[in-house]
């Protein structure tokens, strides 16, 4: 994983399970890695894994089981929520980026229609 | 926690720092950070109480440095202390008889980690196995400070991954407090919890590295330049 320098890298890794969890290759009751794991994979601070950790339990996207470990929570709706947040963030930087290059609200549309893969209708 | 109060230090007419007043987080790594002649060594030196300060005083957990508290100090120096002649497992000995902390399983396993063995000696080795066998010793103790003096200066790459890899290997957050000393500010950014920019043997600026990326949205090397007029003193 490379991280951006210029953001807290705790929210790095929370994004980078969110993804893994949208995607579903982190399912409802997998196991996470342990902190020390993650910390020795990622090379970073464990302090910073453990703020990660502690955040995302915060936000409800895992559960942390006494003396067995984290699990991603089993909770759906949960990930339907993250699902619909980062399509917004994405769509959010995407608007931004075309309005600043001089095209109008109207035009995305139309270019969305003009740029999209031929064959990928969903 | 490691405190500063009121600290200048003077070396002849050289002052080294000039009344610092600085807070070190216990449990966390704190870098400290700057050009040549800023104050850092003699900052790890204060702590380690090899040096004296000639005003103000260097507290550790709210007390004096005393015997006991040596104790728990594990000290790196940037120099080469080891005798040349030694071989690695005559090093180990050597700080095992001064330590009650020294852990054997944790040595053994470092020496397996860092590609070392006990039959090198410190003389025919090169530079970057000497940088590791200096970690190893350090990092095979349960010191609950750990003081690094430049680990990564003059070290090739792929080593100062290995140290840096070495140093958060079972580090014991918020209880080890580890202070590292390094102009290598993009290899060790993920690694730190604290900073500390010295210039002029004053603290330039001091903080949380999370929190000034949050609220500068700026990596600690864009900071440190503005920190030192664009890093022309680096």
């Amino acid at each position: 994983m490379n991280f951006n320098p210029s953001k807290p890298i705790y929210e790095q890794i929370i994004d980078e399970f969110k993804k893994k969890m949208v995607r579903g290759e982190l399912q409802p009751d997998d196991k996470m890695p342990s902190q020390r794991d993650l910390a020795q994979q990622l090379k970073v601070n464990p302090n910073t894994v453990q703020r990660a950790y502690r955040e995302m339990e915060h936000q409800g996207m895992t559960e942390t089981q006494r003396g067995q470990g984290t699990f991603v929570a089993n909770d759906t709706e949960k990930i339907r929520e993250l699902k619909d947040e980062m399509a917004k963030k994405t769509l959010e930087n995407f608007i931004q980026e075309i309005q600043d290059l001089g095209f109008s609200q109207e035009d995305i549309p139309i270019l969305i229609e003009k740029y999209r893969k031929k064959g990928d209708k969903n | 926690m490691i405190a500063f109060k009121d600290v200048t230090k003077k070396f002849g007419k050289t002052v080294a720092l000039d009344d610092v007043n600085l807070e070190i987080k216990k449990g966390m790594i704190t870098g400290l950070l700057g050009p040549n002649g800023s104050g850092k060594s003699t900052m790890i030196k204060l702590i380690s109480d090899l040096n004296k300060p000639t005003k103000g005083e260097v507290l550790i957990n709210g007390g004096e440095i005393s015997q006991e508290i040596k104790k728990h100090i594990s000290y790196l120096p940037e120099i080469d202390h080891f005798y040349p002649w030694m071989k690695i497992r005559d090093a180990k000995n050597f700080v095992k008889t001064f330590y009650e902390d020294w852990d054997e399983d944790r040595y053994q396993e470092l020496l397996d980690f860092l590609e070392l063995e006990e039959s090198m000696m410190i003389k025919k080795i090169s530079k970057g196995q000497r940088a590791k066998t200096k970690l190893l010793l350090s990092f095979s103790r349960r010191a609950e400070i750990i003081l690094l003096d430049e680990p990564l200066s003059g070290i090739d790459i792929f080593t100062r991954e290995k140290i840096i890899e070495t140093m958060i290997k079972d580090y014991r957050g918020g209880e080890q407090t580890i202070v590292i000393t390094t102009h290598e500010i993009k290899e060790i950014e993920h690694v730190i919890d604290e900073t500390v920019f010295l210039n002029k043997g004053a603290v330039a600026l001091a903080g949380n590295v999370e929190e000034l990326r949050e609220q500068q949205q700026r990596s600690l090397v864009e900071i440190m330049k503005e920190v030192y007029g664009n890093g022309k003193d680096f």
